[in-house]
């Protein structure tokens, strides 16, 4: 990307002062647009805040296993990984960070002690900070949307995404209940998120039942990503070691006076039922017989 | 010597007699020219594009007379190197196209009694002469086609043991057959030898949980076996990009050696027992399931890698590893081959007992992948790389792994030996990861006419191959490498 920059701000200065490309050499050029990259900066003020919301979950591709207890998955020595959703959230940031939209990223992860392996990863991916809020047992989507709010009047981010759902409860409620407690607009399921800056608005498209619908959100909003906004980016080694040096900022549940306690319970868990085996009828009279007596759905 | 010992070595005395007649033709080896398995040299016959494609093993010679190692004419640089280390078993044996191979008529050629005798012995629905029949005459790269006319499919070492004995008595030409999915036209019928396909063998006899050891029949497609095992916390010790065709009886035969074999070694280590068919429909039972087993000859040895010329395995009983849970993967790129090398040996240093493959493929490779497989793309960026390697381990604690494989890849980044790399960071771009490296074979298919070669090389050689043979073939050819641990594979 800084390649990209400098070469595309190499040509803009050439087309300036044309006379001057065959005497000067080629050290002094470089320098030269390296002064009109900053005066190009300065103009649009780019300090908006972005912040990601990133979540610790079993790796979509583990066949997952009910504890024998069914008080809940089996999560020991199980491979976990950042929520596919997550990712599509943070490349989305990352991508408007670098079209010169936003100033920073912020990766936000709440859950246990190891959820600083994703943040990491966040970090990995390209994040510049990241915030660990630590909290232990089960959290449902109210408890977590509540620390967001608090997050939020800390941090004043100008867009928040999340991942429009975790891959482990599957509650699409998060995205939503950080919009509805901080009162600012909502673009869920989003499959193409365009900001404009000068107008302070952002234009997503968003998939429903019925196809795509657009909608205009007034900045700051909430955006919650869909599958197909875009493919993110792998975490490359030089990232991964400018990784661990990026700032964590932990917190706890209680440093944000928020109580965490939940109104639902989880009673019990089972897996699904399996699937039967199919059955060979020999004639169209069986078949017939079979959908009425045994199937009844004729 | 006891009993044991003497009924080992007269079934081993047997099975020298007998195998020669029915499976390999006796004419090649009085003329000097010599296959491991029958149709792997004469699979060449009247393709007039078709060049020698044979095993080049340079690791000893076994008793002379029964097969002798052949060597195809290389650059004059590899062969210079090791003329001198076995001056005893050199003997230079050439197959080209320019020597016409014929049917031997010492083989008779089937009739309606054959098949009417097969029918009884298999059932009416086991003995094909349909469609199916050209699938199995043509091997998976579409380049050898037999013209067999019956396609067998036994259900129980029984039915394969009748089979062989009757085509021993008629002196009727066999070929096993497994998943064919052999690169090297070794599945398929040279001329009209009947196919015996395993598909229809595929029960897992046992498996046992506390020692991993797992018992079953030939025709287990891979794929089925890990998933099994999946279920039980153990894994194969092989893993081919094959796996969703490939049998385990035809890996056994071919001793296949697949990504993991820097972890997990050979199958001449892994297989505990096989049960075997001999070319006369004697069953040869050495399927032990303990580890270590010294009483008499271990027979088994010679099945494996085989390549169905000896006899036709039905049971195999091999040895799995346990499943671990933390598996980390890398990707790297390279600038040049010696790094390659260099990264190989610091690989194997700093990762130790986690390192579980370690793959190379070039620039070459990666290019024809990208343009001829859908849902890939270049997990580094495109600035062109010359080589990439893929690393990866695996282990019991994902946190101590991940450290130490983060470490490994900033210190050789820091050093130099690789110019860019990117960690998987969960299993959906580990297998994208993977399907780089194995959808190799299948991208190189879509482009073109493949010759490919499985070659045994001195490592710091091996590259300069390539380059020799684009300097030889000129740019219209694609040349390119891919290598796991030692073997190479070459593909034109």
């Amino acid at each position: 990307f800084d390649q990209e920059k400098k070469i595309k701000n190499r040509e803009s200065f050439s087309f300036w002062i044309p006379s001057q490309s065959n005497v000067c050499c080629p050290f002094k050029l470089t320098l030269s647009s390296l002064i009109v990259a900053r005066v190009e900066h300065l103009s649009p003020p780019a300090k908006m805040k972005i912040m990601v919301a990133v979540k610790r979950v079993i790796d979509y591709a583990v066949k997952i296993r009910v504890k024998p207890d069914k008080s809940g998955v089996e999560t020991q020595n199980v491979k976990m990984s950042m929520n596919p959703f997550c990712e599509i959230a943070l490349e989305e940031a990352l991508r408007i960070k670098e079209a010169g939209l936003a100033s920073e990223v912020v990766a936000v992860t709440i859950g246990p002690k190891q959820s600083i392996d994703t943040l990491r990863t966040g970090l990995a991916m390209g994040a510049d900070r990241g915030i660990h809020v630590e909290a232990t047992g089960d959290l449902f989507p109210l408890a977590v949307a509540k620390l967001f709010k608090a997050l939020v009047e800390i941090e004043k981010p100008g867009l928040i995404i999340l991942g429009k759902q975790a891959i482990d409860n599957d509650c699409n409620q998060t995205g939503q209940m950080v919009a509805g407690l901080l009162g600012w607009p909502q673009g869920t399921f989003a499959s193409k998120v365009v900001l404009d800056k000068e107008k302070q608005e952002v234009m997503v498209d968003r998939e429903v039942d019925g196809g795509l619908e657009t909608v205009c959100l007034n900045l700051p909003a909430v955006i919650t990503t869909d599958l197909r906004l875009n493919q993110p980016r792998y975490a490359t080694l030089p990232n991964i070691m400018k990784a661990k040096s990026k700032p964590v900022k932990k917190y706890t549940p209680e440093e944000l006076n928020v109580g965490t306690k939940s109104d639902l319970e989880v009673v019990e868990i089972t897996e699904p039922p399996k699937r039967k085996a199919g059955v060979l009828v020999s004639s169209v009279d069986e078949l017939i017989d079979k959908l009425r007596n045994e199937a009844h759905v004729i | 010597m006891t009993t044991a010992m003497v009924e080992k070595y007269k079934a081993f005395y047997r099975l020298l007699n007998k195998t020669s007649r029915t499976l390999v033709d006796r004419r090649f080896r009085q003329q000097g020219q010599c296959a491991r398995g029958g149709s792997a040299a004469s699979g060449l016959d009247h393709r007039p594009d078709a060049v020698v494609e044979q095993r080049v093993s340079y690791l000893g010679c076994p008793k002379r007379g029964l097969w002798t190692s052949a060597r195809a004419s290389l650059p004059s640089f590899v062969d210079g190197g090791f003329a001198r280390d076995y001056p005893m078993n050199r003997c230079r044996s050439f197959g080209s196209v320019a020597g016409e191979i014929q049917r031997s008529s010492k083989f008779a050629t089937l009739n309606s009694d054959d098949v009417a005798h097969f029918k009884e012995i298999l059932g009416e629905r086991n003995v094909v002469q349909d469609e199916r029949l050209e699938a199995a005459n043509s091997d998976w790269m579409h380049k050898y086609v037999g013209s067999s006319r019956l396609l067998l499919l036994p259900k129980s070492t029984d039915e394969v043991s009748r089979i062989l004995k009757y085509c021993n008595s008629r002196c009727l030409a066999v070929v096993p057959q497994g998943g064919n999915t052999g690169l090297v036209g070794g599945s398929v019928p040279v001329f009209d030898e009947v196919i015996i396909n395993m598909a229809l063998m595929k029960q897992v006899i046992s498996f046992d949980k506390i020692s991993g050891i797992l018992v079953c029949e030939a025709g287990c497609i891979l794929e089925d076996l890990i998933s099994f095992l999946d279920n039980q916390g153990f894994v194969m010790p092989l893993d081919l990009g094959a796996k969703g065709s490939c049998q385990i009886g035809g890996n056994v035969a071919t001793n296949a050696g697949g990504l993991r074999l820097i972890r997990y070694g050979s199958l001449h280590g892994n297989v505990l027992g096989l049960e075997v068919v001999l070319a006369n429909g004697d069953v040869l039972d050495m399927l032990g399931t303990l580890r270590k087993d010294n009483t008499g000859y271990d027979l088994k040895h010679l099945f494996i890698g085989s390549e169905g010329s000896l006899g036709i395995i039905t049971k195999v009983s091999i040895l799995t590893p346990p499943k671990l849970s933390s598996v980390n993967i890398a990707f790297l790129a390279c600038q040049d081959y010696l790094s390659c090398q260099k990264l190989l040996l610091e690989a194997k240093r700093s990762l130790g007992e986690i390192l579980s493959a370690f793959e190379f493929m070039d620039s070459v490779a990666m290019d024809v992948v990208l343009n001829n497989l859908d849902g890939v793309r270049n997990p580094l960026a495109p600035t062109a790389h010359n080589f990439y390697v893929l690393i990866e381990t695996t282990g019991t604690e994902e946190s101590y792994d991940k450290e130490k494989l983060e470490k490994f890849l900033v210190g050789s980044m820091e050093s130099g030996l690789i110019s860019d790399g990117v960690l998987a960071q969960d299993i959906n771009q580990a297998s994208a990861f993977w399907r780089l490296r194995e959808g190799v074979p299948e991208s190189l298919q879509r482009a073109g006419a493949v010759y490919k070669y499985d070659l045994s090389l001195p490592v710091e050689k091996m590259y300069d191959l390539v380059v020799e043979m684009r300097a030889r073939l000129g740019k219209q050819k694609v040349v390119t490498m891919i290598w796991f641990e030692m073997a190479i594979l070459l593909y034109i």
